[in-house]
């Protein structure tokens, strides 16, 4: 009887959280553009998708910001996080507490402080200044989800790389890297999946002409969504789904993997 | 010793970037926030919060961002509960089961909720079929909490998980030992245990809450004014940037007033648990 309760609950919960995605789905099988009507059976946006050069733009957009400022963020934040490790207890947590900034402030604020720095500084409103926003921000979540890792590393073995003649450089990528290797793997798909469902910090600092996924919904919503972007985020939609499902099948080999290390 | 002090010098490129794009942009809101347009010292912009259109819409935010933090936490304390239980083989897809919505654009999710709230729109096809009262909610505050707690929920459900999942089950077991039924092990162990997760749950969801105004904006046809669109406006529309950044600081104000009330409660929450 408690068993049942539960069920009934999560799904309750389950169809509240994917509710719009069955919406979305229905919607980019909709031959009517009109999300009000449902004027037959279509598969016609998924084949326009690819000719939409408009919604693929935005698309190549959001990939590479979420990559680039991903990477950019991890090079700067583990070497940022290894560093604040050795310092003093006054320079570390001045240091957090920078860092944390980005993550407690309104991302409204955070958007408008950022355009605020490019118009004083005259950058050109584009690409760069969105991917600059994103590293910015990403920076915080690859700090915040290696530190754990650094603070838990045993220093010895850096040092008996060391005595043994590896290089600091070797030492540490043969060393120090693999053992916070987790942590900035999960660092980096967290800056990702963030720098992808930004809208608010990108709509601040985006300029004429440039769109990212969000920036381009938000700019059609008042004329009218594309529904080549229903089509686009069940596809989307449904390679993350099955890639989840994937990993998790595979859980075995990664073990082995980690145990011939 | 020589190698701790190369090691700190590994900080410089983050240090730099830092000062640039965190220090810098938020000491230029307050000195946009507290100049006029010839660059003269005022505190007129900040000050004009107390104007009653934008008096109001600080309100209105507030109240909703209460309402649905509230919510969001009666919410997903059962559901992290439940999933907790199920030590299982699959209980890590249960998890990213519950994330995987965040990767799909906030923006269509949203919209998406709009169609099936409005007045013609799926959910009061459905109730009308079964003979049931329809709803008026969409362009309402109800419509805009309802999309508060939909986009911000899982920001609730993660950490609660991760607290609850990393209480001692010994303390539970005797907890049980001693006679305690589930109900009071809940109130007496595990609501004092998870009060961390608790508090960065609600960080995390009244925050942008009180700051949103895309959901306002979608949910509540533009005609409900928060605190967010209001500065919005003044940035994109009337390019009053000395105002918007004036209202910005009275809006981090409040941002610092809940993390230091919530603080307070997290020192309460672990004498509590001692």
């Amino acid at each position: 009887m408690k068993n049942v309760l539960k069920s009934i609950y999560t799904g309750l919960i389950f169809i509240f959280l994917y509710a719009p995605m069955v919406v979305l789905i229905i919607l980019s099988f909709n031959k009517s553009k009109s999300r009000a009507k449902w004027g037959g059976f279509t598969i016609q946006w998924y084949v326009k998708l690819f000719h939409n050069s408009v919604v693929m733009q935005a698309l190549i957009n959001t990939l590479l910001i979420a990559f680039l400022s991903a990477l950019i963020a991890c090079i700067i934040g583990t070497i940022a996080a290894l560093a604040m490790n050795k310092m003093g207890m006054f320079a570390r947590s001045a240091m957090l507490g920078v860092t944390n900034i980005p993550m407690l402030n309104a991302d409204i604020v955070t958007g408008i402080s950022l355009m605020l720095l490019f118009l004083f500084f005259r950058f050109k409103f584009g690409f760069m200044t969105i991917l600059l926003s994103h590293i910015t921000f990403n920076i915080s979540y690859v700090i915040l989800s290696v530190m754990p890792r650094i603070k838990k590393m045993n220093p010895s073995n850096y040092e008996a790389a060391l005595d043994l003649g590896a290089t600091p450089v070797y030492a540490f990528f043969k060393v120090i890297l693999p053992d916070i290797w987790p942590g900035v793997l999960s660092g980096f798909l967290m800056a990702f999946t963030m720098s992808l469902d930004d809208f608010i910090i990108t709509h601040f600092s985006k300029g004429p002409g440039v769109d990212t996924i969000s920036t381009k919904v938000y700019a059609q919503l008042k004329k009218g969504i594309d529904p080549e972007m229903y089509a686009l985020s069940t596809l989307i939609f449904i390679s993350v789904l099955a890639l989840l499902l994937l990993i998790n099948t595979l859980p075995a080999g990664g073990k082995k993997k980690e145990k011939a290390k | 010793m020589k190698n701790n002090k190369f090691v700190q010098f590994l900080s410089v490129p983050y240090v730099l970037w830092a000062i640039a794009f965190i220090v810098i942009p938020l000491l230029m809101v307050f000195y946009y926030g507290l100049t006029d347009g010839n660059g003269k010292f005022t505190f007129d912009n900040v000050l004009a919060i107390t104007q009653t259109v934008h008096y109001k819409s600080l309100y209105i935010a507030l109240i909703l961002a209460l309402i649905s933090t509230v919510i969001c936490i009666l919410l997903a304390y059962p559901l992290a509960l439940i999933l907790t239980s199920l030590k299982g083989k699959n209980e890590h897809l249960i998890v990213l089961i519950f994330i995987l919505p965040m990767w799909m654009n906030f923006l269509l999710r949203t919209l998406a909720w709009q169609t099936l709230l409005e007045n013609d729109g799926a959910i009061n096809y459905v109730l009308s079929f079964l003979h049931l009262p329809t709803i008026h909610i969409i362009n309402t505050p109800v419509a805009i909490v309802f999309g508060m707690i939909y986009n911000f929920l899982p920001f609730m459900i993660l950490p609660l998980y991760n607290v609850i999942g990393k209480i001692d089950q010994n303390v539970l077991n005797a907890a049980r030992d001693l006679g305690a039924n589930y109900f009071q092990s809940l109130v007496k162990i595990t609501l004092p245990l998870s009060v961390p997760g608790i508090i960065s749950g609600i960080t995390m969801v009244f925050v942008p809450s009180l700051t949103t105004f895309v959901v306002s904006e979608m949910l509540g046809g533009s005609k409900i004014l928060l605190i967010g669109n209001v500065i919005e406006q003044e940035f994109t529309q009337n390019s009053n940037w000395h105002l918007g950044s004036g209202l910005s600081i009275v809006l981090m104000i409040f941002i610092v007033i809940s993390m230091v009330i919530t603080a307070i409660f997290d020192k309460d929450g672990e004498g509590n648990a001692l």
